[in-house]
């Protein structure tokens, strides 16, 4: 494996922890998606050229599986359900961007702490890729956490996943990697959007957790 | 011949859950597929049973050994008898409206595909594989919370979605660290992902690695198993969904979450250059146990009280299996074992009772013991047993834990003691307005709808007074596997 193959797969997953981070700084659900849209592309060039460098085929399929389901399927079907519900304009925040961007860098610079002395006998190629991985996956846990809308969070989700999926392509030879990851995110995804945010509609016309917060189990 | 048997049951135990969740998917008639759920848990359990004598070949998929055996019969006894309750109980929620027939048909095919997701994690070889079993038992749960869809089953079922996630992200990500380290030892490929060769040839792997998974699998199974820092979702679970699911969430899952998290505390007991897994376990078991005793005192609603005495009795579980040795591995196996069946039992009970009340609220519900006296008195015995009094089996392995932790290190006893007082004190404070005291209501329920909660509480009394010798010898062979 070149030093180029290893720059060029650590630029591509350098770009998917940038992308993440344009997710936390989105303040509109519209733009949020068509960004999460760029993540799930960014996150299939970054497998194709595993697969390829690996020698890989099967990991091309989990690259077309990111690309068709998480780049265009699911953001056309939410923006279609936002659209619908009428919740195309802002994003209540729980945290407002600026500390939830410092807390991010935080968070990458935590993963590169912890992940490369763990793997620093895996070679250059896997050591990054991992680190990565795992900082794509704390933004995603972070924009769960910092996004009181519904949709908001369910991308949040999907983005953490793109994190795994990275981080299994990365481990050379992982079996089972199209069947984990990409089948479940979209079965999530699925079941998020299917059931979730139809029930929560069919109660109270918005997706916004706050209402669903009026009711904690004990308050009578 | 036997090999064959066993190659059957194990079939037959993936087999007719799996096909039982499309066959119920088909048939609209509720009587019709509440019978056909018990059957298929009937057969399930027996096939759990004759897995128990005939052990099939491992594979690098699926493996049957001593340890497992122990779950899977425990958790085919507790699907089967919460199928016999839930035909009864959901027939009550259809009358009330409260569930549609679709919700029924829909609600059929999902316990199937939760005990087929649970058999499949139990039975699995690759930890991958286990997994993904872990992943569906948990989806199917969240969408069965929220099938009555009130406002609190949504927020309790999206709650429990978000951290059910988060959790099994973790563990996913702890589980392809564990591949990593396995595949410079082991090759690349499904070899590195077989749990037994992993658990035989830890000693070579990379001990920094198998450290950093381990963080990340007790985080992410911990979540599952309802672990003090991450169990938020267990109360709300508990209590929005229908009784029948409470009663297998805290009967089943969370043993079944443990059982991972055991799985991969055995890979790490084969390396000696790792962090020792028990230190880390007895913590999240201590906090979990002190937390969810305090939490028991101001409850109001019935179910989220016995939610967290799951809590509580995971916690137990997990410092029992933390401490490690055969005298506290054996503890914990038995008060798995006891605490599956006497919780699953109370919630059974604990159903009628908000039937028959029409409400969960604590301080509506008074003198169970007058105006129902078969299911008050029941009741009664089942919270005596969960608080961990005689003559019941959760007595002697509570007993057991805390003898064995006196001679290992009494000041960690002591805390125990005192979160097991905490705790005792709590429940019986709550008992006494739910079963006695003075009422004017009388409620009529047939006796033999209360068998399943009968036979439960009869074999936890039965294990408190007398153990057979054959599961004390089967109970110490797995304990001593446990290490």
């Amino acid at each position: 494996m070149s030093a180029l193959d290893t720059d060029i797969a650590h630029l591509l997953a350098g770009a998917l922890v940038l992308v993440s981070f344009l997710l936390l700084y989105q303040d509109r659900i519209l733009a949020l998606l068509n960004f999460f849209a760029l993540h799930a592309c960014v996150l299939a060039l970054s497998v194709a050229w595993q697969a390829y460098v690996q020698h890989a085929p099967h990991l091309f399929i989990t690259a077309a599986i990111a690309l068709l389901f998480k780049g265009v399927i699911i953001p056309v079907a939410l923006y279609r359900i936002v659209v619908r519900l009428g919740i195309h304009r802002t994003i209540e925040y729980a945290v407002s961007p600026g500390p939830t961007m410092l807390f991010g860098i935080a968070l990458v610079a935590l993963s590169i702490v912890v992940m490369m002395p763990v793997t620093a006998a895996e070679g250059a190629f896997v050591r990054e890729d991992l680190a990565f991985a795992l900082s794509v996956v704390l933004l995603g846990f972070l924009m769960m956490v910092t996004r009181r809308n519904a949709v908001s969070q369910v991308i949040g989700f999907m983005s953490l996943e793109n994190g795994l999926v990275l981080a299994a392509t990365g481990a050379r030879g992982m079996p089972l990697v199209v069947e984990i990851s990409v089948g479940f995110s979209v079965l999530i995804a699925f079941i998020v959007v299917g059931i979730f945010l139809f029930r929560i509609r069919e109660r109270f016309d918005s997706v916004s957790l706050e209402a669903l917060d009026m009711s904690r189990g004990e308050s009578s | 011949m036997s090999g064959t048997v066993a190659s059957l049951a194990l079939t037959g135990l993936l087999t007719v859950p799996g096909c039982g969740a499309v066959l119920l998917a088909l048939i609209p008639g509720y009587r019709v597929s509440a019978a056909l759920n018990v059957a298929l848990c009937a057969l399930t359990l027996a096939c759990a049973g004759l897995l128990y004598t005939h052990r099939p070949e491992p594979s690098l998929y699926l493996l049957v050994d001593d340890v497992n055996t122990v779950f899977l019969v425990v958790g085919a006894l507790v699907g089967f008898t919460t199928s016999v309750f839930s035909a009864g109980y959901i027939a009550h929620e259809l009358q009330a409206r409260k569930l549609t027939r679709r919700d029924l048909r829909f609600y059929h095919a999902m316990y199937q595909l939760l005990m087929f997701a649970m058999d499949l994690a139990l039975v699995s070889n690759n930890i991958g594989l286990m997994w993904v079993a872990i992943e569906i038992a948990t989806l199917t749960t969240v969408v069965m919370v929220g099938i009555y869809r009130t406002s609190a089953a949504l927020e309790a079922a999206w709650k429990y979605f978000i951290l059910g996630s988060v959790g099994i992200a973790l563990a996913l990500f702890g589980t392809i660290l564990v591949y990593l380290a396995a595949q410079e030892q082991l090759g690349q490929g499904m070899v590195a992902m077989a749990w037994d060769r992993l658990a035989t040839s830890s000693a070579r792997f990379d001990p920094a690695l198998l450290n950093l998974a381990f963080i990340f699998l007790l985080l992410g199974y911990g979540t599952k198993v309802g672990l003090v820092p991450v169990h938020a979702w267990l109360p709300d679970a508990h209590a929005e969904g229908p009784t029948p699911i409470s009663a297998v969430l805290s009967g089943l899952l969370l043993n079944v979450a443990l059982f991972a998290l055991l799985r991969f505390k055995l890979i790490m007991a084969g390396n000696s250059a790792v962090i020792a897994p028990g230190p880390l376990m007895v913590t999240l078991g201590l906090a979990s146990l002190l937390f969810a005793g305090l939490m028991i005192y101001r409850r109001r609603d019935i179910k989220r009280m016995f939610a967290y005495s799951s809590i509580e009795h995971m916690g137990i579980i997990t410092l029992a299996f933390g401490l490690g040795g055969p005298l506290a591995n054996f503890a914990g196996l038995l008060h798995m074992t006891m605490h599956s069946l006497t919780k699953s039992g109370i919630f059974f009970g604990v159903g009628y009772v908000s039937q028959l009340e029409g409400t969960q609220r604590i301080a509506d519900i008074r003198g169970l013991t007058r105006s129902q006296p078969l299911l008050g008195w029941l009741l009664v015995a089942g919270v005596v047993a969960i608080a961990g009094l005689p003559p019941f089996g959760v007595f002697t392995s509570e007993f057991l834990l805390v003898t064995s932790t006196f001679a290992r290190s009494p000041a960690l006893a002591i805390v125990l003691v005192i979160g097991l007082l905490i705790a005792l004190s709590a429940i019986l404070l709550r008992l006494q307005s739910l079963a006695f005291g003075e009422t004017e209501k009388r409620h009529k329920l047939e006796a033999y709808r209360l068998a399943p909660m009968a036979l439960h509480l009869v074999i936890v009394a039965i294990a408190g007074l007398y153990l057979p010798g054959a599961v004390i010898a089967w109970f110490r062979h797995v304990a001593a596997l446990l290490g």
